[in-house]
């Protein structure tokens, strides 16, 4: 069941992505509403952060388009904010807590400017936000994984976006962390920011979310949480995998052939 | 010490500007250097060095002419080409980024000493002179050589200066620097070029063989000694320009000794220093640590022992034979007599012929430590609901980390308990 909206925050159309030439999201079409608390759900390997990279354009698609607040991605780039899987850096880089955070100002600043006591303020309010404003000049290294996730969304947070675009931001943190961080995007979802996150606790969906996406390499689902988190749909995403959907992606990788056709 | 200030006042020009170029030099390479290092990309540096001889020699070839600025352009296409090989063998093959730098390394240098070769044989008079890239000369770095090299030095450290933040970011979350909306192709274009264009410079001084030991060594070194991007180029650039300094002053002393190896020379001696030595991460320093730690180990727990032997006899100043220490903990015979031996030069024990007394700051202090250990176990039996057969070994630890302030909390947290889960007296605050 696929539930459209008017006005939606996030447009997906007809979206086919290949990663490393096996298709792995098939046609993914949707809607979600302004203001939102979207969850996606689905099993490994179903293409939750792959729908997340692509719709960030980190990806190139094989068909299909992806429009925000009804405009392409590069005329609202500034009303966006997006935090990546807490592994994709190394944290080992020579570089403190409050340096990082910072970063989220970057788009606002420009090239050549340098960063003024004004983003230094931005950045302190958001660690405080999160709770991390003790841990200012911290080298990063020394964070642990919850620590590292709360500097990420307080780099996020810095942006003052409208949507907010996280991915598995509740992996390998802790108890206090995820409630914190939870709490955090329900206020922004009150504020009336659109949130999606990746997420993969079946047990708080239903607390956490308002809004569900669930995919398993297709659309499974897209609706209220209270439609479309049912029995029904869980098994359908969850259950037997549609081997023939994938070993059709596993010959279209060997064929070398296109996943859409090049018109 | 005459040549030093004779070198130092710079009385020849001559060697004003074979230091300063070779300062140039050497900062413009450690600062690009810095990102390469981060990157991870260190050996990228190594292949560009090696794949600038070609463009050097094709550039010769072509102008029959040692112009510096022609020389410079050929090696930058070449050195430029190297990069983008390596990126599409990576991207268009099943081959790795190892294979890849080897491939084009290997591959770049054969062509260019191919190419070196024939030139040396051609028979062309102009020729000689052009093999100094590969090996370096920084004493022939003067007249329209040294302007030309400096030049580009000086627009490698203004790019680097202008693009601070974005090579920053693109060097620790390129994701999101991408999805920002910075222009992340073009930044690596850019960051890229400069790297090319400071080994060609740095090749002049070192060579093609050493240069990338000009990029990594500053970085990795200064590396050591801060954890903040914006220092670690600040650091990177003086170690540099002192190994400049040095190399330069050296050659100059020491008439058979050349400038760009002892450059290298002086950087892995820092480098050396600094892994060994640097506060927080070096080898000798957490070494010394780690035996201060255990030497305060093993006092700690010789006071606690001589306190307890002393509790069960209700006599705590009494003589006590090093044997009877033995009996009531197991200590090494070599710790045994280290560990007195240090506490007795403290004060903490007195030496009464073969036995040994506790003095009032070793009872003191004794005591303290039991205490510690008994309000601990204390504590994880109530809050962590660990058996009281369970607490010991950790009490063994932790008795020596928890400070005053902790240790306040701790009793006021238990309620100023007398007794800990073994019915053992929690000895009382002097």
């Amino acid at each position: 069941m696929i539930h459209h909206v008017e006005n939606p925050a996030l447009e997906i159309h007809d979206l086919t992505v290949s990663y490393d030439k096996k298709p792995v999201l098939w046609g993914v079409d949707l809607t979600i509403p302004n203001g939102a608390l979207c969850g996606i759900i689905g099993p490994n390997g179903a293409g939750k952060s792959t729908l997340i990279k692509s719709i960030m354009d980190l990806i190139p698609l094989n068909s299909g388009y992806v429009k925000i607040f009804d405009k392409e991605l590069d005329e609202i780039r500034k009303k966006i904010s997006y935090v990546p899987q807490r592994e994709s850096v190394d944290w080992d880089f020579p570089a403190s807590v409050l340096d990082v955070v910072m970063m989220g100002r970057y788009s606002q600043l420009g090239l050549f400017k340098r960063l003024r006591k004004a983003d230094r303020d931005a950045a302190l309010s958001a660690l405080e936000m999160v709770g991390m404003e003790k841990y200012a000049k911290r080298q990063i290294a020394q964070l642990s994984g919850g620590q590292q996730q709360r500097v990420f969304l307080a780099r996020a947070l810095t942006q003052n976006p409208e949507i907010y675009f996280l991915d598995e931001p509740f992996a390998g943190v802790d108890a206090a962390t995820e409630k914190a961080i939870i709490q955090i995007l329900k206020n922004l979802s009150e504020e009336g920011k659109t949130i999606i996150a990746v997420h993969h606790d079946l047990q708080s969906v239903e607390t956490y979310f308002n809004w569900v996406i669930m995919l398993n390499l297709r659309l499974v689902a897209s609706g209220p949480t209270s439609e479309v988190f049912t029995p029904q749909f869980l098994e359908e995403t969850y259950g037997g995998k549609l081997t023939l959907l994938s070993e059709v992606g596993e010959l279209v990788k060997e064929r070398g052939f296109h996943a859409r056709e090049k018109q | 010490m005459e040549t030093l200030i004779e070198f130092f006042s710079f009385e020849y020009p001559n060697i004003k500007y074979v230091v300063f170029g070779t300062i140039l030099l050497s900062i413009s390479s450690a600062v690009v250097g810095c990102f390469t290092f981060i990157k991870k990309k260190s050996l990228v540096g190594d292949v560009v060095s090696h794949a600038v001889l070609p463009g050097i020699c094709i550039s010769f070839l072509a102008s029959g002419s040692k112009d510096p600025f022609l020389l410079i352009i050929g090696a930058f296409v070449s050195g430029w080409i190297s990069i983008v090989v390596m990126d599409a063998i990576t991207r268009n093959t099943k081959i790795k980024e190892d294979a890849a730098t080897g491939l084009a390394l290997s591959v770049f240098f054969g062509i260019g000493i191919l190419l070196m070769t024939y030139i040396q044989h051609s028979g062309n008079a102009s020729q000689s002179g052009l093999d100094t890239f590969l090996f370096g000369k920084a004493a022939a770095l003067i007249g329209v050589d040294l302007l030309a090299f400096s030049i580009i030095a000086v627009i490698v450290l203004v790019v680097v200066f202008l693009f601070y933040k974005e090579f920053k970011l693109i060097s620790f979350d390129p994701q999101f620097a991408k999805v920002i909306g910075l222009p992340i192709r073009r930044l690596e274009i850019i960051l890229t070029s400069v790297t090319v264009l400071a080994v060609v410079t740095g090749i002049q001084a070192v060579g093609v063989v050493l240069m990338a030991a000009m990029l990594i060594t500053p970085a990795a070194a200064a590396r050591f000694w801060t954890n903040r991007l914006s220092k670690m180029l600040i650091i990177a650039s003086v170690f540099g320009a002192f190994s400049g300094i040095s190399g330069a002053f050296i050659s100059y002393s020491t008439p058979s000794m050349p400038t760009g190896p002892w450059m290298v020379m002086v950087l892995s001696i820092i480098a050396l220093f600094s892994f060994f030595f640097a506060p927080g991460k070096g080898i000798v320093i957490n070494q010394w640590r780690r035996f201060k730690i255990q030497r305060q180990l093993l006092e700690e727990n010789l006071l606690k022992t001589f306190f307890k032997i002393g509790e069960s006899n209700n006599d705590y100043f009494r003589e006590i034979e090093t044997n009877d220490i033995g009996l009531a903990r197991t200590f090494s015979t070599g710790q045994l007599t280290k560990g007195l031996r240090k506490l007795n030069a403290n004060g903490y024990v007195e030496k009464v012929g073969n036995a040994w007394r506790l003095s009032k700051e070793g009872h003191d202090k004794g005591k303290r430590i039991t205490r510690l250990h008994r309000l601990w176990e204390l504590y994880l039996t109530k809050y962590l609901r660990i058996a009281p057969d369970h607490v010991h070994e950790d009490a063994d630890t932790i008795e020596h980390v928890i400070t005053p302030e902790l240790e306040s909390r701790l009793e006021q947290l238990l309620n100023y308990p007398t007794a800990d889960p073994h019915d053992s007296t929690i000895p009382s605050r002097n």
